[in-house]
């Protein structure tokens, strides 16, 4: 029987006074493997925002359920240690902390929530060197300060590592895929296919449909001016790839005239 | 008549009594300082927030208080006991243990030092008139003008001896440790601290000053610290009096041709604290680096006043102080930087920056810049900023607490002064306290 990871229900959220989420609706299932797609400013990246916690966005209205639990209710660490990760869309760079001592720090406190033993160095070394091959990292980025001095490819690749080391259940990355070349892309999907699996579930949020080509989502929704505007399979993301999303927008707008 | 008059009458007729406890050493040379001192502070009286060095920084609170001045040999002396956590493990640092402001023979340990060099108590060098001391002691740290040297000056008597003759290499630090007892009685102790590091010698010396009460005393301490040609010398000040005190310091540093200097401050302790450090550029090519820390929180009051006087051509001086202030405490920092007609080709570096946690606590920035030369690089800046709520969204979003992400974020800033610091069990004590204030 399908389980339910994540369902989001009638969420209104707004930024400065503005409303940007219009009432979106979803229901992720576990080992599913959503793709989010829409045109600059339809709310994409607020939601991946507003799942994780971000203090400045407002929650006006809805829920969001995960696992069950109310996940609005939580701190944004809390939903961290629950299984929830995102990937930054514009990673922070943090002068004078370790990029390895941080992880460390989150990956041990969301072990000790889920009851298991914390790392020691010698254990969480280990972890760090097998995952940094794993998404193709330099080891010496692994010691410097997170993601400072890191180019922007550096930067996705070092969320893609924070995810591998983390070990989410709900995975959403937040235009992971912008701005790398095709080395990286290749490197990023790898990253989240090797974390797909049967317990585990990918929310995509992507301007591209190009990620799509390595990724394939089993759900793909389009997001326009704050509302999922059209739900489908991969063919979707095709049809938008070749038409754009002003059909899209024309369609929505007129029946919002009629309602 | 104002209290702090009242006060200063208070000192001078303490130094009377102080006087007569002399006897014969009365005789001394370095009495006629002593007096030449007293006098003067007579003249000045303790400084108020209408003189410009000390506008930010009003001790009035601290200026009823008769404190009394320690002249003479404490009874109860702490056991090694009481002092073990001030100390550092690693082995082989010779150490210097003063109690409230004189030479703790028992709580000391000097391991065998390579010819000629002398670490001691400086009561023991005076005694045995020591011609060195004689011509470097109270002849470079000013009190013309600074009524806390002038009356450090007059109730002079113990602190640190350190003297490294031209081209020795001392490998392991020195540890002066100057120890309050804060007994019930408002004690004013006055170490005073003298390190002559000849031509082409190396040191490390660390100043700690840590209290084994909580209770209010007085700490009025001067080092002159004195660099031959090539001379390196690494001082560590680590400030950790009781939060009640009154900690006054000045760090008078004087350089000849082509020495470096090294200065690491850390001020954590006192309830009023005002730490100045003067060094002079006194030779071509010397280099001069002045970094400091200071964490306030409670009420704490922590001043840094820092002077670099550029007075020859070719010399580099680099200046990073960083500041948090937490709950209602304030910070002062005033960097000087003198460039003097002469000092063509200077590079000056300056930059504070500062970490305010609450809406309570404050600080006051001032740079100070005076050339007289045209062929100079001065460059300064202040900051003052708050923890970035983005970095503390970034580390709580990996599962890190919102308190210990803002600790990591703090400690990360102050990770810049730490670890410029090169003695490693220093850093680690650093570390430590860091640790144990910010988790309060």
């Amino acid at each position: 029987m399908e389980k339910l990871m994540l369902q989001i229900i009638d969420l209104h959220a707004s930024v400065q006074g503005n409303e940007i989420l219009k009432g979106i609706n979803l229901r992720v299932n576990v080992g599913e493997v959503h793709a989010i797609m829409g045109p600059n400013g339809s709310g994409k990246s607020t939601l991946a925002q507003v799942l994780a916690g971000r203090e400045s966005y407002n929650v006006t209205g809805g829920q969001v359920l995960f696992e069950g639990k109310d996940l609005l209710a939580m701190k944004p660490e809390e939903r961290a240690r629950e299984g929830l990760f995102m990937a930054f869309q514009y990673p922070v760079e943090i002068p004078g902390v370790s990029n390895t001592y941080f992880l460390k720090a989150g990956l041990n406190a969301i072990r000790k929530h889920r009851g298991l033993e914390e790392l020691d160095a010698m254990e969480f070394l280990k972890l760090v060197k097998q995952k940094a091959k794993f998404v193709e990292m330099d080891e010496s980025l692994l010691n410097r300060p997170v993601n400072h001095g890191f180019s922007g490819g550096e930067k996705k690749r070092n969320e893609i590592f924070q995810m591998a080391i983390l070990e989410p259940k709900l995975a959403v990355l937040d235009e992971t895929d912008s701005g790398l070349d095709i080395d990286a892309l290749r490197i990023v999907a790898d990253g989240i296919n090797k974390l797909r699996s049967k317990e585990n579930s990918v929310i995509l949020v992507t301007h591209y449909q190009r990620l799509l080509n390595y990724v394939v989502p089993d759900f793909v929704h389009v997001l326009v001016d704050g509302r999922i505007v059209r739900s489908g399979g991969k063919e979707l993301a095709f049809e938008l790839e070749e038409k754009g999303y002003d059909w899209l927008k024309e369609g929505f707008e007129e029946v919002e005239a009629h309602a | 008549m104002r209290i702090a008059d009242q006060n200063k009458n208070w000192y001078v007729s303490r130094f009377e009594s102080f006087e007569k406890s002399l006897n014969g050493e009365a005789n001394s040379k370095i009495h006629t300082v002593r007096k030449a001192a007293i006098a003067r502070f007579a003249e000045l009286g303790f400084p108020t927030t209408r003189d410009e060095e000390w506008k930010y920084t009003d001790i009035s609170s601290f200026a009823g208080v008769q404190f009394d001045p320690v002249v003479k040999d404490q009874p109860h002396h702490p056991a090694a006991n009481d002092v073990q956590r001030f100390l550092f493990k690693d082995g082989g640092y010779s150490r210097l243990t003063f109690v409230n402001g004189q030479y703790a023979k028992h709580l000391s340990s000097i391991p065998s030092l390579p010819p000629d060099v002398i670490v001691g108590s400086l009561a023991e060098a005076l005694k045995n008139e020591n011609g060195v001391v004689h011509e470097h002691l109270a002849r470079h740290a000013r009190y013309e003008r600074n009524a806390f040297a002038a009356l450090s000056t007059a109730f002079l008597q113990d602190g640190a001896y350190i003297f490294i003759p031209k081209g020795v290499i001392l490998g392991t630090p020195v540890h002066v440790l100057h120890v309050s007892t804060g007994s019930e009685k408002e004690l004013a102790s006055h170490p005073r601290n003298l390190i002559i590091a000849g031509a082409d010698s190396q040191a490390t010396v660390i100043e700690s000053y840590v209290s084994l009460s909580n209770n209010r005393y007085f700490t009025n301490t001067v080092t002159e610290i004195v660099l031959g040609e090539n001379a390196v010398v690494e001082h560590e000040k680590l400030q950790m009096e009781s939060s009640r005190a009154l900690h006054v310091g000045l760090t008078h540093v004087q350089q000849a041709r082509s020495s470096n200097f090294v200065s690491n401050s850390m001020s954590f302790g006192g309830e009023l604290v005002r730490n100045n450090i003067v060094a002079v550029l006194d030779g071509e090519g010397a280099e001069c680096t002045l970094n400091g820390l200071y964490h306030g929180s409670g009420n704490q009051l922590i001043d840094n006043h820092t002077a670099i006087d550029h007075a020859k051509p070719n010399c580099s001086s680099h200046e990073l102080y960083k500041g948090i202030m937490e709950g209602t405490s304030k910070g002062v920092f005033n960097g000087k930087i003198i460039v003097r007609e002469e000092a063509q080709k200077t590079d000056a570096k300056q930059t504070n920056k500062n970490l305010i946690l609450s809406e309570g606590a404050t600080i006051d920035t001032k740079p100070q810049l005076e050339i007289f030369a045209n062929d100079v690089k001065c460059t300064h800046g202040a900051t003052i900023g708050q923890l970035d709520d983005e970095s503390i969204f970034y580390l709580r979003s990996r599962g890190v607490g919102l308190d210990e992400a803002r600790i990591l974020l703090i400690y990360a800033f102050a990770g810049e002064v730490v670890e410029r610091v090169g003695v490693a069990a220093v850093r680690d004590r650093l570390d430590r306290i860091l640790h144990e204030r910010l988790a309060r």
